[in-house]
């Protein structure tokens, strides 16, 4: 495995990187004014990418099927939420589905 | 800071404090998976003090343990976290004015607290929600990884708790007001198709940021108008 000091630099590195990433909108957006229809798209950009992390880690393990478990209680607790129950019971249901799948030998 | 527990209700604060104990939990694993893997105690600590965004930790370890590069480590939790870019310009105005509370601010921006973010009415409850949340994550995610770095392997497979289903499940909640709204929601969904689509080919992150050309369907909903002025910006 790598050095200590190999490890301490790839971190200072990533959280560096991280940090840029994390800053780069806030910094900007006190610079300009952004018209509330630029505003608004930024929002939905935000809402889409959401969207989009939950139907990856929902679905897939790295590249491939994360099994039935897991969608089965995303599919639950978002029926759930959808059904405006309070947002505990969306991840407590969310969670057990999964967790209670497993149990019973779903992979 | 003091206006910003004031306008957080007990439901919200119930609801951050909900996430706060499912991410400390991932985090116990985090902490243990990491020096079950070999990896001195301090390294998942620094990680998760310096970086903070669980993905990418997740994934750093994951290749450095099993014998990959660690710059292609680097690189692989930097693409991960890109979409941080696009975070920071939808939620820039939530983290307040001067230098310490844009670089705190920045610091707590992950996932769940841009989602807690969006899901609020007014600036007021979207600023109190983000600094909530990210300061409770910020707690809890980091004395997760400290016992379960000391504690060892009790929490190492968070899949029987059905955690992993807790997390997507946690933003979906979230989002869905935002989705009730037909352009949004056909924007998410283009989104989601191309990131399912993408996802088996490329290296994680990359779909998710590919996504983002779902906000192009979103654009066309009120008719050739909107379309040909946001063209000629």
């Amino acid at each position: 495995m790598s050095t200590p000091l190999v490890l301490v630099l790839c971190t200072v590195v990533l959280a560096a990187g991280t940090f840029a990433f994390r800053i780069a909108g806030p910094l900007l957006r006190s610079r300009i004014e952004l018209s509330p229809r630029l505003e608004r798209l930024m929002a939905v950009a935000a809402v889409v990418l959401l969207a989009a992390l939950v139907a990856t880690t929902a679905l897939l393990e790295g590249h491939e099927f994360a099994g039935f478990a897991r969608p089965a209680g995303v599919a639950a607790g978002g029926v759930l939420a959808w059904k405006k129950a309070p947002f505990v019971v969306v991840v407590l249901v969310a969670a057990g589905t999964a967790a209670g799948l497993r149990l019973l030998g779903v992979p | 800071m003091r206006s910003i527990w004031r306008t957080l209700d007990r439901d919200l604060a119930r609801d951050i404090g909900l996430v706060c104990v499912a991410d400390g939990v991932v985090g116990v694993s985090f902490g243990a998976i990491a020096v079950s893997s070999g990896f001195p105690l301090w390294l998942p600590m620094l990680l998760s003090l310096v970086v903070f965004a669980g993905a990418a930790q997740f994934m750093f370890i994951g290749i450095v343990a099993s014998g990959g590069n660690p710059v292609a480590a680097v690189l692989a939790g930097l693409l991960v976290n890109t979409r941080h870019v696009p975070f920071g310009f939808a939620v820039g105005d939530v983290l307040g004015g001067g230098w310490a509370r844009r670089i705190a601010g920045s610091h707590l921006m992950i996932d769940e607290t841009v989602a807690f973010a969006l899901a609020q009415r007014d600036t007021e409850r979207r600023r109190a929600a983000y600094w909530a949340c990210g300061v409770g994550l910020f707690l809890s995610w980091n004395v997760g990884v400290v016992l379960g770095a000391f504690g060892g392997t009790a929490v190492s497979d968070t899949a029987v708790l059905g955690l992993d289903a807790a997390f997507p499940a946690v933003l979906l909640a979230l989002l869905l007001p935002s989705l009730r709204e037909p352009a949004t929601r056909r924007a998410a969904l283009v989104g989601v198709a191309i990131a399912l689509v993408t996802a088996p080919f490329l290296p994680a992150g990359l779909p998710v940021l590919l996504a983002l050309a779902g906000v192009l369907a979103g654009l066309g909903s009120g008719g050739r108008t909107k379309r040909t002025e946001v063209a000629g910006r």
